[in-house]
């Protein structure tokens, strides 16, 4: 009997959020300790889960199958993947980190943090369930009911717009939601009349869709996965929700929960309507394109520090959507090694970021200056995040964005070519951001910046440590996604191009 | 002539509640005041249970008796089971005393004079009207006949019987009595109106068949030829007669009105126990009798379903008091379930009495829950008195919103799994647009319930706000029993999708 990781994954950040819910009023602090161990415990598990992953070195694992809904075909059925392992480590990994660094924020203006401890965890479980699940059913279930914690995080403990943001935010994504349901509704029909009723994606991938239907699907699918990764024209809730969020939230929605929307263009869209993932590839490629130019050329105009960092996001999603639908196995392999540095920098940048917030009380990039003489470990560290935003050689994020580029020249080389811009781009916000808040003469309320005390460092260190560590030595993570992606382009049927070499050209 | 044989004891359920009827109407009379209130709750309770009791020893059951006018089989005893529990949780929010200090939700006498002396002599010697609880076993009774009824006359009288009663029970409130009794006198007016409708179009079936029965009609399809006219209009009017009952757009403009006014307790009652009955009664008159031209009335209900899902999620938008806010949600829940309905086969009638049972005890928590926020003028039902409920009653405000949340389709709650199974239905019978329809319709709903969630939770409570008043045993009970109901079919759908499925197939 295989131990059962990903359940146990799911039911321990479950059981702590109840745990933490259940701490009485007035011992908040303790309730604070027990989500943290909580955490910690889960990336434990998770970081072991991993290694035994690559120990056994089978491509799918980890596999549970439970009926849930027997009459209906709906399975409580886990699986992972390389590509669903990094994320679900990533997850694992983040959430402590998140949650320290809300440590004392979650405070702020006499909140109860205890709610915010609880909802992460419960959050935590959900994301880590949608990487995980293999029913189409169980993965919608968690990919809709994620948005209510989600949307009380942002209502309760965001900025003085927060309403309206976290409105804003669900009505999005449960519209998607729910033209996604009717697509997954439509897919369950195709194999109740197959005669097999199952939600299984194994079950639903090997049906035999007719094309003309899928086009319906795959629009169905990917118009949730669009507005939840968020993909240009589908993206204007995410400036507003991350702005209005707390910086530990934000890092968390567009950190890890929007990978949700990409993970599930991978891991269902691809292998369930490998037809019509071929036809509408070139015209997801040109949003892919227009998301990246369009936000980064948004970013820079920004004047708010966490709009900033969520067109940035915009722009880096992009990438994400772009290395995806080129269909080409470094494409695929670097868009999921990008959403895991992607979340890895947005978390840095937006905790970072919101350590300056707390000793300014204000989000405009315009009242610092000159933070860099009196705090000089935080400006290096958001130095440091910034860089690997820009995807910086020698941090993560190059080499994610290098495969994405590689793997979208071979087959769109338009497309390639117009998405370079956006390093260019990246490079302009990163570093007008970064002098116009940290360089020059400290300003009258800058002088006294206290540096990043211990917590916060705390918060920052373990994700500098990752992001070198993936910059400078990819290969086994790397490994880990590539056998992951491998039989998803099988499924979908395109094989590499030939790389184009001046011989090749020549001779024809 | 031989004396028609009475299967006694397929009937026990019904006879079981008139009897209890009866009994009540003779205790009125002989029992002196003070215990008849108790006396009056244990009876009907007793008598519900056991009801109840008989409904799932008849399990299995399927015959046509009562010479022909009552069908036992699966979907009447289905409904008869959910009507007896939803009727039973009602009971126990009816004979809540302590939110009025002492009084229930009913005026103490209802001819006494609104506001008059004889009113207030009443009120200060705590005098309790107890003749609600006959009223009702009376009303309960129509609808365990009413989807059980097999020819048109008995349908009839299933009707008047269980509407009477709720004419009279609308117009009983203790507080805002001129609104209640508004409220009945209009629904009275309309539902005789209705009435006129179903009878003359059974009058008309009648001319086309030459027999009330619901068999013989279904007979008569194959054989008559050439007087479809007749068919199609008497087709016509008796859904309309059925759609009223059912508050179907353009059937629907008593429901806000007669919602509002009448006492919270049966508010809740009508909505989950009428539309429970009367979808029943649609279910069988149409799927047995006219099942051979369906795709005759099926466009109509296409017509139906798509305006009163759009009628009810765009008028309740605008509402500004919780019960009318329910109230057009209640609309816009009767075209989701016209939507399973028009799949015309067992899928649909397994969808269709699986989201009646789901939708009822949502429906008679949230009502329940209204009864609890109050002021000094009676319950506080203007939805801006709700404002900051969540701070200063977090349980109550957390059970309202996990009704909200299951109004709105949210997943790991009932009302996604209801969702689910009646568009499931509608697509698998290519209701496609019909899916379409339904899906943006839910988006437009989440938003008005969404919203109350934002007013309770993120929003500054009012100074001179409601308060909660703390409910009896009673009410805690069926509000917990609603929650209950409520997490546990959207968790474990499993064992009561698979009642429905059996109990699916009419008897002819």
């Amino acid at each position: 009997m295989n131990f059962p990781w990903l359940t146990t994954l799911i039911a321990v950040p479950l059981l702590g959020a109840a745990l933490t819910a259940l701490v009485p009023r007035g011992l908040e602090l303790a309730a604070k300790r027990l989500a943290l161990f909580i955490a910690v415990i889960t990336a434990i598990i998770a970081l072991v889960a991993a290694v035994a992953f690559v120990g056994e070195g089978q491509p799918e694992q980890f596999v549970e199958q439970y009926e849930w809904v027997g009459s209906l075909g709906v399975f409580y059925a886990v699986g992972a993947n390389g590509v669903s392992l990094s994320l679900i480590v990533l997850t694992a990994v983040v959430t402590p980190i998140v949650l320290l660094a809300m440590w004392r924020e979650a405070e702020a203006e006499r909140r109860n943090p205890k709610p915010f401890f609880a909802l992460v965890l419960l959050l935590e479980a959900m994301i880590i369930g949608t990487f995980a699940a293999q029913d189409v059913l169980l993965f919608y279930v968690l990919f809709e009911a994620m948005l209510v914690p989600m949307y009380f995080l942002i209502g309760l403990y965001g900025g003085p717009q927060r309403r309206y943001a976290a409105v804003k935010f669900l009505l999005y994504n449960l519209l998607g939601g729910l033209i996604m349901l009717a697509a997954v509704i439509g897919l369950y029909v195709q194999s109740v009349n197959a005669g097999q009723p199952s939600f299984l994606l194994a079950d639903l991938v090997a049906l035999e869709v007719p094309v003309d239907i899928q086009r319906w699907l795959f629009l169905g699918f990917m118009f949730a996965f669009a507005i939840k990764a968020p993909l240009w024209p589908f993206h204007t809730w995410l400036p507003d929700a991350a702005a209005e969020s707390t910086p530990a939230n934000a890092a968390y929605l567009s950190g890890v929960m929007d990978k949700v929307g990409t993970f599930g263009m991978i891991a269902l869209v691809l292998p369930l309507f490998p037809d019509a993932t071929r036809e509408f590839a070139p015209v997801v490629v040109v949003l892919a394109v227009i998301s990246i130019v369009y936000g980064a050329l948004l970013a820079v105009g920004q004047t708010d520090m966490k709009r900033l960092i969520a067109y940035t996001s915009i722009s880096h999603f992009g990438f994400i959507v772009l290395g995806i639908f080129a269909l080409t196995s470094q494409g695929v392999a670097g868009s999921t090694l990008y959403m895991v540095n992607h979340g890895l920098s947005t978390v840095a940048l937006f905790v970072i970021v919101g350590f300056l917030i707390v000793r300014r009380g204000s989000r405009l990039v315009a009242d610092y200056g000159g933070v860099a003489q009196p705090a000089p470990i935080l400006a290096g560290s958001l130095l440091f995040a910034g860089l690997s935003g820009l995807a910086l050689p020698g941090l993560a994020t190059f080499v994610s964005e290098f495969l994405v580029l590689v793997g979208t020249y071979s087959r769109y080389r338009a497309a390639g070519v117009v998405a370079t811009v956006g390093i260019i781009l990246a490079a302009l916000y990163i570093l007008l951001f970064y002098q116009r808040t940290m360089t020059g003469p400290a300003r009258e309320a800058t002088r006294d910046f206290p540096d990043l005390r211990r917590r916060e460092i705390l918060v920052v260190a373990p994700l500098v440590a990752l992001l070198l560590a993936v910059g400078f030595f990819p290969k086994p993570l790397l490994d880990v996604i590539d056998d992951g992606v491998r039989p998803t382009l099988v499924e979908v049927g395109v094989s590499d191009p030939e790389p184009i070499t001046p011989a090749a050209e020549g001779s024809e | 002539m031989n004396a028609p044989t009475i299967e006694y004891g397929e009937l026990l359920p019904m006879l079981i509640v008139f009897g209890a009827a009866i009994i009540g109407v003779l205790i009125e009379a002989f029992v002196p005041r003070p215990p008849r209130h108790l006396l009056q709750v244990g009876l009907a309770l007793v008598a519900l249970i056991a009801a109840f009791v008989a409904v799932i020893w008849l399990a299995g059951t399927s015959l046509v008796g009562a010479a022909g006018s009552v069908a036992i089989d699966g979907p009447a005893l289905f409904l008869q089971g959910a009507i007896l529990v939803l009727a039973a949780i009602s009971v126990l929010f009816f004979a809540e005393r302590r939110l009025e200090g002492g009084g229930d939700a009913f005026a103490p006498s209802a001819s006494a004079l609104p506001g008059g002396a004889a009113e207030r002599t009443l009120v200060t010697a705590g005098v309790l009207q107890t003749e609600v609880y006959p009223l009702t076993m009376f009303a309960i009774g129509g609808m365990l006949l009413f989807p059980a009824a097999n020819d048109l006359l008995t349908l009839f009288v299933a009707l008047e019987v269980l509407s009477l009663p709720l004419y009279l029970l609308a117009g009983m409130a203790r507080r805002r009595r001129l609104l209640s009794q508004e409220a009945a006198l209009k629904y009275f007016l309309l539902g005789a109106f209705s009435s006129a409708f179903f009878l003359f179009g059974a009058a008309l079936i009648y001319g086309f068949a030459g027999s009330v029965q619901l068999s013989d009609i279904d007979v008569a399809l194959g054989t008559r030829v050439g007087q479809e006219g007749l068919l199609l209009a008497g087709v016509g009017l008796i859904a309309v007669g059925l759609l009223f009952k059912v508050s179907a757009a353009p059937f629907h403009s008593w429901t806000p009105d007669v919602y509002q006014g009448a006492p919270t307790p049966v508010t809740g009652f009508m909505a989950a126990c009428t539309k429970v009955a009367a979808f029943g009664a649609m279910l069988r008159i149409f799927y047995v009798s006219f099942g051979a031209v369906s795709s005759d009335w099926q466009p109509m209900f296409w017509a139906v379903a798509v305006l009163t899902m759009m009628v009810g999620v765009v008028v309740a938008l605008t509402q500004t008091d919780v019960k009318r806010m329910l109230a057009y949600s209640s609309i816009a829940h009767a075209g989701f379930i016209l939507t399973g309905m028009v799949a015309a086969d067992a899928i649909g009638t397994a969808s269709v009495l699986f989201y009646l049972v789901v939708y009822g005890f949502t429906t008679v928590g949230a009502f329940a829950v209204v009864t609890l926020v109050r002021d000094s003028a009676g319950e506080a039902t203007h939805l801006a008195k709700w404002a900051g409920l969540g701070k200063r009653s977090p349980l109550v405000a957390a059970t309202f919103a996990l009704f909200l949340l299951a109004f709105a389709g949210i997943p790991l709650t009932s009302g996604f799994v209801g969702k689910l199974v009646v568009f499931s239905a509608a697509i698998d019978a290519g209701a496609v647009l019909l899916v379409i329809v339904g899906v943006v319709a839910s988006a437009i709903a989440a938003f008005f319930y969404i919203r109350v969630i934002v007013l309770m939770f993120f929003t500054e409570p009012a100074p001179d706000g409601p308060t909660v008043a703390v409910p009896s045993l009673w009410t805690t009970v069926g509000i917990g029993l609603g929650v209950a109901a409520t997490i546990i079919l959207g968790i474990v759908p499993g064992p009561m999708l698979e009642l429905a499925q059996q109990a699916a197939t009419f008897v002819r």
